[in-house]
């Protein structure tokens, strides 16, 4: 499945290369007045649906802040469910102007898709969910532990590697689905479950008994999950790149969608730059200059999408962790607006 | 005097109605009788606890997780969300035009199938020709003063029935022309259309979708792309008329070669012998199968799933991810089950309706 899909990636990027050069996605988003952006079928907190058939999550408030830049307007976003397989092709086609589905930024996906990875909305990683009564408060002594993963998945690769460094020996209990991998944990066919920590955390509510587990502190690989877009359009690679850094400098700066109308007055030169109220960024990227305010206004600065979709107050109750910024301990960092 | 005989006496009570059965058919003898109670107890011991999950102990009423305390089925998931189950991510303003497209194509149904109606062939027309394009207007918009609805949004049952409804009526006509082309007197006739079902018949569902999802867009020029959905018709449409030909074909060898001859006798032109004496007689011997190919492709269309699109089953697994609602998949799953069993077996008895009211008298 992974070998057709790279291999109709390749044919796409080979096709697409020629014509993608000249095609001017922000004017086919302003002509359309609607941003299609591609996300996933449903994953718990990143992109999922709410009761009344609203799309919400994080790679969804990551569309939306592109939306509320181009068009003025969260709300003008049509949303595609991609399913993992199709997602680039759906990308490279044009069938989606931006791709916001939690997608791992490797060499292979930005050298041989056609596609750029933009940033980073989310740094996930591979941990591991045990069941308290075992008593580990580490990774490192699982040495024999049986484990539940999903099969086929870079999660299983990664599984393999990290006991293999850690010179122990485990034993992989496979599953084809997440809902399976839990069932499979709570009748106790294994020790250990494991998958990226995000989901770790969705998964940990499934549990008729979510106390009696915990996710340990050991990560075990890197998998920073960002928007992408096609190759060969780099003022709408710099809009879609700028949406999600203006977002993280407007935490840093303390600009939230509460206090974004005061901040219209600030004396600060760094918050007026990220409200639009001085310098001359908007038309540096092709936007109107209140690009920064519609997107802290209408969506919100990182922390508050955070909050809203993954956070301590959700269900998924995901501590900020790597994903806080540089200046508290974590690793969002980003350039500065100016 | 005249004799009058005594009316016969009733059978004894031990002998006839629920207690003869029982009798005769569950405690007729000691073995009998403990299997009997054996198997009462089993069916007791399951039926019991899912009842009791389903609904003594469920929970009916609510808007949130909150409100399903107790240990049986939480059904409020399902009543939460289920606008979304049936029509998607249909604006809920316009809910009514998909309502008004059904009530449509059900009162043509109707019209067609109950024979007291008169003006058939009228609705036969019309339902061919009016309603696809009022269908097409309600649903999609775009005149008349209606707004247009993406069909990415589409999805839920209103999806299924779209996919399906449109799968079947399309591949009918191509399959009969495949079926009689591939039993065509004309070699090059017959090769291409056997060529075409043979293939088609040849590769999964699945794999045919995938292709119309994934390969098809790259050979397009850039920001040409034909709607996915449409995409996913003409797949499921393709691959459907290959089987349906196959039924058709069954159908037309079902039938003595006396017809064919009798008909040639009476210097019928083809398309005459067909029209008024092979097709009539063999489409009533096809119901079955014609039938058998339609609920299977009702289910198939769940498979649009891998290509993104979100019918029943795809809009109760994207349900099934909410955070707030994680820890459902039976109910979700029982209801898209329960969604799919109430469409397929209506249309098991309607055939079956179909069959005894075009009986001729041709069963043995």
């Amino acid at each position: 499945m992974k070998k057709l899909a790279t291999v109709a990636a390749s044919i796409a990027a080979a096709l697409t290369f020629s014509a993608a050069a000249q095609a001017a996605t922000l004017d086919d988003v302003q002509s359309r007045d609607t941003l299609r952006c591609g996300v996933s079928d449903g994953l718990p907190g990143f992109s999922v649906t709410d009761s009344d058939g609203n799309w919400v999550g994080l790679d969804v408030d990551t569309c939306k802040a592109v939306a509320a830049a181009v068009l003025g307007d969260a709300d003008k976003v049509e949303f595609v469910s991609l399913t993992a397989v199709e997602r680039f092709t759906a990308l490279q086609s044009g069938e989606v102007d931006m791709l916001s589905r939690n997608t791992t930024w490797t060499t292979t996906r930005d050298a041989s898709l056609g596609i750029n990875f933009t940033g980073t909305n989310y740094y996930d990683g591979q941990g591991f969910l045990i069941n308290t009564d075992l008593g580990v408060t580490s990774a490192t002594e699982l040495d024999g532990a049986a484990v539940c993963v999903a099969s086929g998945t870079t999660t299983e690769l990664n599984l393999a590697d990290y006991f293999e460094a850690q010179g122990m020996s485990f034993e992989p209990v496979l599953y084809d689905t997440s809902d399976q991998t839990v069932a499979g944990f709570e009748a106790g066919r294994c020790d250990v479950l494991t998958s990226d920590t995000s989901q770790l955390a969705a998964l940990r509510i499934q549990l008729s008994d979510p106390e009696g587990a915990m996710i340990l502190p050991e990560i075990i690989s890197k998998e920073p999950l960002g928007p992408a877009v096609r190759q060969g359009d780099d003022q709408w690679f710099n809009i879609v790149k700028w949406a999600l850094f203006l977002q993280v400098n407007a935490e840093e700066y303390g600009v939230s969608s509460s206090n974004v109308d005061d901040m219209l007055e600030s004396d600060d030169p760094n918050v007026s730059r990220i409200v639009g109220t001085s310098g001359d960024l908007g038309s540096l990227l092709g936007l109107p200059s209140d690009w920064g305010y519609q997107i802290i206004s209408q969506v919100g600065n990182y922390a508050e999408m955070f909050e809203r979709n993954v956070g301590p107050d959700t269900p998924l109750e995901l501590e900020r962790g790597t994903n806080a910024l540089w200046t508290d301990g974590g690793i969002m960092y980003a350039p500065p607006v100016r | 005097m005249p004799f009058t005989p005594t009316p016969a006496r009733p059978a004894p009570i031990s002998q006839m109605g629920v207690i003869g059965w029982l009798r005769k058919n569950l405690f007729s003898n000691i073995p009998n009788t403990l299997l009997s109670l054996v198997a009462l107890y089993v069916v007791w011991q399951v039926l019991s606890s899912v009842i009791s999950w389903a609904f003594i102990n469920a929970d009916w009423v609510g808007s949130s997780r909150a409100d399903c305390t107790s240990d049986g089925a939480c059904w409020v998931f399902v009543s939460v969300r289920l606008n979304q189950f049936i029509y998607g991510f249909y604006p809920a303003e316009a809910r009514w035009r998909p309502n008004l497209a059904f009530a449509l194509l059900v009162g043509f149904l109707i019209w067609l199938a109950v024979p007291r109606i008169p003006y058939k062939k009228l609705g036969g027309i019309l339902a061919l020709t009016a309603f696809p394009v009022a269908a097409y207007f309600l649903l999609y918009g775009g005149a008349f003063g209606l707004p247009v609805v993406p069909t990415s949004r589409w999805g839920g049952l209103l999806l299924t029935i779209v996919l399906a409804v449109i799968g079947i009526v399309l591949a009918m006509p191509i399959g009969i022309a495949l079926a009689l082309g591939r039993r065509s007197n004309m070699p090059a006739v017959r090769l291409v259309c056997t060529i075409f079902i043979e293939f088609w018949r040849g590769v999964p569902l699945i794999t045919i979708l995938f292709m119309a999802s994934v390969m098809l867009p790259l050979f397009f020029a850039e920001g040409v792309s034909i709607d996915r959905l449409i995409r996913a018709l003409i797949g499921i449409t393709l691959f459907q008329s290959a089987y349906m030909a196959e039924v058709v074909r069954g159908g037309l060898q079902a039938l003595g070669k006396g017809q064919y001859e009798a008909a040639d006798a009476l210097g019928l032109s083809y398309w005459q012998k067909m029209n008024l004496i092979i097709l009539p007689q063999a489409l009533k011997i096809m119901i079955p199968g014609i039938v058998n190919t339609t609920i299977s492709l009702w289910k198939d269309t769940s498979l649009v799933v891998i290509i993104g699109l979100l019918e029943v089953l795809g809009q109760v697994r994207q349900a099934l991810a909410d955070p707030n609602w994680l820890g459902f998949p039976a109910e979700g799953y029982i209801f898209a089950a329960l969604t799919f069993w109430v469409f397929c077996f209506s249309m098991s008895r309607f055939s079956q309706y179909l069959e005894r009211r075009l009986d001729t008298g041709h069963k043995n």
